[in-house]
């Protein structure tokens, strides 16, 4: 079968899914399930088809296969409904129906006895849809479209449990910041097809190579317009408040969509469109004081102060899926940075093995939730080693992986970070104090959490998952330990049309391809290793002793507060937005008072009274006065006729 | 001298304004009447003194009918006025303010 026939199945299955699931199985909670994850299923097997056959059509690096269909012609705007094959496509749809039916399999355990066990996997059914069809975009407006569809998915999955008011806010929260950074991609769109004509994604880039100068004076606005966009949805600073209360959704919800493919999403579309930050600086008249600096330096700076920013609050929280998403938060910075510093492959490269061992460790986290009868604090587990042991040794891995140990994945993509930013000395020294940062609050976790004695009585209860449960975790540490051999690097960079360097990819040795990355960039292996060592150390002085309490805020003091406190993020922005509302409220209340209720409305009234008051004085009642005065009208009139 | 229509004229606006000033300065209601009825007068002799100048009966006829009506409003009018009278117990224009604001 052709890929593009297979692309629009593949896009075409989640969809019948949720649409099948709320229109037919509602009562059939087992049916659901089994249509939902029957569709991923075959998703994931239609890619896996999809992706052996583009091969076998060995299309030059740089070029990719579309196929189209005519949407919407208004005015100058042509939009087509259009799937885009490339390898940098390819890579994401294996990574996210793999991930994705691995998270659907775990559900059928861990959801088990919700009563809207079918609503989930509906709404995980359009999530996929939504996803799969960013991943193969072949134009901004379609990927908004979808885009937007992503963010609707999170609401209803984030507040699936929306009796709990912290669970409505959270979804509430999330999707209004996204809308945020959302305005900026649709301006940054905008600016682009003003000026370009087009919103699809080849002409865009052919055009851009063929006229750099094309954009004029909004080529870096239009750039930073358009990472506003990933800023929203991949949780970037300042818009990065939501990815924490996002954890009020399953677990399972959190690993797919606020650790493994969502999130993503943002450094999807920033190496799709990365032809349009490499422009040359150039801002338009008033905002000239902007002048040295480009869109890649803003994405970097800003990947890396929220990697920094997210690994300092991650190392005082105390509940296990607020540590993850603090993480999450880290790697996106992670990932970014790397775009930023003109590496889009080593950013995606990372979101991918990211996507393997983060999902690991938040399905292992849930593992451990649903033993202990969601209890989420770390404080009140411990002891979790001998009592889950497949949870414990797959999370163990998916940490290893995080922390960036070779040979697992995580240290050829981090590796690949590094070494990317090199380029840029604050932000590499950055990014190995959040490597170093990184292996600590993971380690704290497992010498709190998992190992040591237990802290509560629920723990002593505890036993290991239900095998539907445990083979996803089996399967996801698998990945986790062998992606790096997968050649998904190689891949990557031949489908961002950086494939001038495939000798690089073509390894002599399965060994010299292990230890590549000391060849390749040292600077940045060893360093990245001695990080990890430092992290390690700190974290077994600190918790290896299994304290009863975290002995980090005595030793720190006010910063742990702060940390803990999520730099008062939260409250600054509350009361931002109090305060404009409040201000707001004011200044219309005034027009309301003053203006509409004041001047028109007891203004006319009160002229109207005046007016009359004064045209009463001709009433006087007397006789002679009305006498006269007729005599008076009639000369003024004999007055005027004659004369 | 010749005696022309505009002697006559002038006399027809001399009672007129008469009247004028008698319906507007004087307060008693009757003699209020009296000038109206003096006003009526003066337009007859007008009308009178331009059909004896225009040689035509037209003027004479109109007189008539104003005769007329006159007498009748001279009744209805003084039914009012005693009736006023009979329920104010003042022919005195001054206290008739009822339709004063």
């Amino acid at each position: 079968m052709q890929p593009e026939t297979l692309a629009w199945i593949i896009l075409a299955l989640p969809l019948l899914s949720a649409v099948g699931i709320t229109l037919f199985t509602r009562r059939s909670a087992g049916l659901s399930a089994a249509v939902s994850v029957t569709a991923v299923a075959a998703a994931f097997v239609a890619s896996v088809v999809l992706v052996l056959s583009y091969r076998g059509l060995h299309i030059p690096s740089g070029e990719c296969l579309i196929t189209a269909v005519n949407w919407l012609n208004v005015g100058g705007l042509s939009v087509e409904l259009g799937l885009r094959l490339d390898p940098l496509s390819n890579v994401m749809l294996l990574a996210v129906t793999g991930v994705g039916l691995m998270i659907h399999i775990y559900s059928c355990g861990y959801m088990a006895g919700d009563p809207s066990y079918a609503r989930f996997f509906a709404s995980l059914s359009l999530f996929m849809f939504s996803m799969l069809g960013i991943v193969l975009s072949s134009n901004f407006v379609m990927m908004f479209v979808f885009w937007e569809l992503v963010g609707v998915s999170s609401y209803l999955l984030i507040g699936f449990w929306f009796e709990r008011p912290a669970a409505a806010d959270a979804a509430k929260k999330a999707f209004l910041t996204n809308r945020v950074g959302d305005f900026g991609f649709l301006l940054g769109i905008i600016a682009v097809w003003a000026s370009l004509g087009t919103v699809d994604f080849l002409d865009l880039q052919r055009t851009l190579a063929g006229d750099p100068q094309a954009l004029g004076d909004f080529a870096s606005l239009a750039g930073v317009l358009v990472f506003m966009g990933a800023m929203g949805k991949s949780a970037q600073f300042p818009l990065h408040v939501w990815l924490p209360d996002a954890m009020e959704g399953p677990t399972p919800v959190s690993a797919l969509i606020h650790a493994a493919t969502m999130v993503a999403a943002g450094v999807f579309m920033l190496a799709r469109s990365f032809f349009l930050f490499e422009l040359a600086p150039a801002w338009p008249e008033p905002l000239g004081f902007l002048s040295g600096i480009s869109a890649l330096d803003v994405i970097a700076w800003t990947g890396g102060i929220t990697a920094l920013l997210a690994a300092l609050m991650a190392i005082q929280q105390s509940d296990i899926k607020r540590i993850l998403a603090y993480s999450t938060l880290s790697q996106l910075g992670y990932m970014v940075m790397a775009v930023g510093c003109a590496k889009p492959e080593a950013g995606m490269y990372h979101l991918v093995t990211h996507a393997f061992f983060k999902a690991l460790l938040f399905l292992g986290a849930g593992s451990v939730i649903h033993a202990l009868h969601h209890e989420q604090d770390i404080w009140r587990m411990g002891g979790l080693r001998s009592r889950l042991p497949v949870t414990y040794w797959t999370f163990v891995v998916g940490t290893l992986a995080l922390c960036g140990v070779p040979p697992l994945s995580g240290f050829y993509s981090k590796d690949g970070i590094l070494a990317a930013a090199e380029s840029r000395p604050i932000l590499f020294g950055l990014a190995v104090v959040v490597a170093a940062l990184t292996t600590f609050y993971m380690f704290r976790l497992i010498f709190v959490a998992l190992r040591g004695e237990p802290r509560a009585e629920a723990v002593t209860h505890a036993h290991e998952s239900p095998s539907v449960m445990l083979w996803p975790l089996r399967l996801l540490a698998v990945a986790s330990v062998f992606a790096g051999f997968w050649g998904i690097d190689a891949a990557l960079r031949s489908g961002l049309g950086m494939g001038g360097d495939v000798a690089h990819g073509d390894h002599g040795s399965f060994l010299a391809g292990v230890f590549e990355p000391f060849g390749h960039a040292p600077l940045a292996a060893f360093l990245g290793l001695f990080a990890t060592g430092i992290g390690f150390a700190v974290a077994w002085t600190l918790y290896g002793s299994h304290p009863a309490r975290d002995p980090l805020p005595e030793r720190l003091g006010a910063p742990a507060r702060w940390m803990r406190d999520k730099f008062y993020f939260d409250e600054l922005y509350s009361g931002l937005i109090r305060w404009t509302h409040d201000a707001m409220a004011g200044v219309v209340d005034w027009v309301d008072r003053w203006i509409v209720a004041g001047l028109l409305v007891r203004g006319l009234a009160g002229t109207t009274d005046v007016v009359g008051r004064a045209l009463r004085l001709v009433l006087t009642g007397n006789l002679q006065t009305y006498a006269f005065l007729a005599a008076a009208g009639l000369v003024v009139a004999l007055w005027i006729v004659v004369l | 001298m010749k005696v022309g229509l505009e002697h006559y004229l002038l006399i027809s606006a001399g009672l007129f304004s008469l009247g004028l000033l008698g319906v507007i300065l004087r307060r008693n209601l009757l003699v209020m009447y009296m000038g109206l009825e003096l006003m009526l007068n003066a337009a007859n002799l007008a009308l009178v003194a331009f059909s004896r100048y225009n040689k035509n009966l037209d003027g004479q006829l109109m007189v008539f009918f104003i005769i007329t009506v006159a007498a009748a409003e001279v009744s209805v009018g003084l039914a009012l006025i005693v009736a006023l009278y009979r329920r104010r117990q003042s022919a005195h224009v001054e206290d008739l303010t009822s339709l004063k604001f």
